[in-house]
């Protein structure tokens, strides 16, 4: 089991043609992600690792039966392809792209939810279930099938963790990475949900970092309505407030919040052990499983 | 981007927001004569993007030509916090009754922008805001159909404007909010909003920062001097395109991802180091990145050990390796011990090609992190 994506989930690449589409479309395919067209204006009939692309998403979903994108859409016409995304409609719409404007982002999000689709990202590595499929960027030779859902703002530090819980010989039901940015389609409570409902998840692994109060509210939530025991990381402690710690959303205001003090205090509050370091999380994990 | 008060001010004049009589001044001679055809009182404020601008001398209210040249003298070349003054904005001083706030931002809980009123104007916002939030009116919008004036005026009269000026000051707010929603801005502010004894609703001071991402389609505020770092080492990774961010510690930090780059510094003070820096050279690094940013930690002073950390998704491990060699082979004399850490993508030919001869590889990031604190103990004796 899995949340959000397996190995029916059909998928169209948005930008198929371009350099980081047609390389991480190839790396999907090879992984078994069933990806089954691409989207690109202008290029319709053309085809890519023998995926047949269309001119528009409405096309490619109807023809192909899809039911989910990736976009790797430059940011000037990201926001654009999003909103064709949700037209569709999809039910999950991955969007990798780094560096959207945040006022775009923030129409994208508006509209969003006046749909039912799961937005995840922008600037974000995407979503893995091991063994099925791979939405994104994710190297998909680290990670293992198991019993551990994992939801990071951070790519590479969810590599890092996968790379500690894999050590263990502990495998992942599904891991997303939801992306550093100011606005996200899918946010720490809503990754937790999806977890909690999900009966092979027998852990969850939240990674947060410094900048705004995702990480707070995300407590209260797992205080309140979970059972699935969480384990969390915090990024950022020894981050200056004021300075942009390269994720455009990764600052601690001057006011003081976002602090990853407010964010550990808030998690072991709400009973999530907080890892000093990514083996420590990876111990916690094995205690409870 | 973050604009400068003068070049805030300019955007207020050319939206219809009127601000004080104002000259840009670079020289004494150009700030007292600037003054002299203003009219006394005059302001002589440094134009550098400090908190407390005021407070740290950045400041002056003068009432003569001496005065104002003495204020000039003080003001320009000071030091505020790291920042070289080199201008200042000569501009009348406003006699006021009220100060008031305005201000639009993107409330990233909310995911739409907010417009937001306080008559608590003059002081620290955000102060306000932590300790009396209800002294704030907010206004959410939608920002496909933007501020609707009823909104601008809900805001107005919730935060308890006064009446006689609750008109102007919503046309302030929902200008404000169209140049804003035109210009991409990411903050904007104009604190205080000053209420003279004629009912003059005047902009006083400006904050305006532009979101980075959306330049290229604001080719004119692009072309802007902006506010760029006072620090060398930050402006010279600006140039070569790194996020960077120097801190006052001796353990060089250089990483790919922003998320992990924190993590190894967060480790470095974990295993009782302390960071000198945050340097993620992004995703996809080739060889010539990988020297560009050890020639940056290597130009940091305070550096004694530098520790790599890649964990390769789309980063390979063989090139950074190649680029770490090539950086230190053209060293005769390594700068400062180098730990390297790779996994992920092309790990193990990355670790192979390593010259160990000039680096230690470790296997595991805290062994790496540790190694590294405990060079740069041994540097510092």
């Amino acid at each position: 089991m899995s949340i959000l994506v397996d190995e029916n989930t059909r998928v169209i690449v948005q930008g198929i043609t371009g350099g980081e589409g047609k390389f991480h479309a190839e790396q999907m395919i090879e992984y078994g992600t069933n990806v089954v067209a691409g989207a690109v204006p202008g290029k319709g009939g053309q085809e890519v690792h023998g995926v047949p692309v269309y001119d528009t998403v409405d096309r490619a979903a109807r023809a192909e039966d899809a039911d989910a994108s990736v976009v790797f859409v430059p940011p000037a016409f990201a926001a654009d392809a999003l909103f064709e995304a949700l037209d569709a409609p999809l039910d999950v719409v991955v969007a990798i792209t780094e560096g959207i404007p945040t006022q775009d982002v923030s129409e994208v999000y508006e509209q969003l939810r006046r749909t039912d689709t799961r937005l995840i990202g922008p600037n974000c590595p995407g979503i893995i279930t091991p063994g099925e499929a791979k939405l994104g960027i994710l190297p998909g030779n680290i990670f293992t099938d198991g019993d551990v859902g994992l939801v990071s703002r951070s790519g590479t530090l969810t590599y890092q963790i996968v790379d500690s819980l894999t050590q263990r010989g502990i495998g992942q039901t599904t891991a997303i990475g939801i992306g550093g940015d100011p606005i996200i389609g899918t946010d720490f409570i809503d990754a937790l949900e999806l977890y909690e409902a999900d009966p092979d998840t027998k852990a969850v692994v939240m990674c947060g970092e410094i900048g705004g109060e995702d990480e707070e509210d995300a407590a209260r939530y797992i205080a309140e309505y979970m059972d699935t025991p969480v384990v969390g990381f915090i990024a950022g402690r020894t981050a200056p407030p004021g300075k942009r710690m390269g994720h455009a959303g990764a600052i601690v205001s001057g006011s003081g919040t976002g602090t990853a003090a407010s964010k550990i205090n808030a998690l072991e509050s709400a009973g999530v052990p907080v890892g000093d370091t990514p083996s420590v999380v990876a111990d916690h994990v094995e205690n409870i499983l | 981007m973050r604009l400068h008060e003068y070049q805030a001010k300019r955007l207020f004049d050319e939206a219809g927001i009127s601000t004080p009589k104002s000259t840009l001044a670079s020289s004494v001679e150009e700030a007292v004569e600037a003054a002299e055809s203003i009219g006394y009182p005059v302001a002589i404020k440094a134009q550098v993007h400090v908190g407390g601008r005021g407070k740290a001398g950045g400041i002056e209210l003068t009432d003569t030509a001496e005065e104002a040249r003495e204020a000039a003298e003080d003001i320009i070349g000071m030091e505020l916090k790291g920042y070289t003054v080199d201008r200042v904005l000569v501009e009348a001083a406003v006699d006021f009754i009220n100060e008031l706030y305005v201000g639009v931002t993107m409330d990233r809980g909310a995911g739409k922008p907010v417009a937001m009123v306080s008559t608590k104007g003059g002081v620290n916002i955000e102060e306000v805001a932590e300790n009396d939030p209800d002294a704030i009116a907010r206004e959410h919008v939608d920002p496909a159909s933007g501020l609707h004036p009823y909104q601008a005026r809900k805001a107005v009269y919730d935060a308890g404007v006064d009446r006689a000026v609750a008109g102007d000051v919503a046309a302030i707010l929902s200008t404000l909010y169209d140049l804003w929603d035109e210009t991409d801005g990411s903050d904007a502010e104009i604190n205080p909003v000053m209420i003279t004894d004629e009912g003059e609703v005047v902009a006083a001071d400006a904050v305006f920062n532009v979101d980075d991402d959306a330049l290229f389609r604001q080719s004119e505020i692009a072309q802007l001097e902006g506010e760029t770092s006072g620090d060398d080492l930050e402006a010279m990774a600006g140039e070569y395109g790194f996020d960077y961010v120097r801190l006052d510690g001796n353990v060089g930090i250089i990483g790919n991802g922003a998320g992990l780059v924190m993590t190894t510094l967060d480790l470095v003070d974990y295993y009782g180091g302390a960071p000198a820096n945050f340097l993620d050279i992004g995703g996809g690094a080739k060889a010539g990145r990988v020297r560009n940013a050890l020639e940056i930690v290597f130009a940091d002073d305070n550096v004694d050990a530098v520790v790599f950390n890649i964990f390769g998704g789309i980063t390979r491990g063989d090139e950074v390796a190649r680029g770490i060699n090539d950086a230190l082979e053209a060293f005769d004399e390594i700068p400062n011990p180098v730990t390297v850490r790779l996994a992920g993508t092309n790990s193990e030919e990355g670790m192979e090609i390593l010259n160990t001869d000039l680096v230690t590889v470790e296997e595991t990031l805290e062994a790496a992190v540790q190694r590294s604190v405990a060079d740069a103990e041994e540097v510092a004796q």
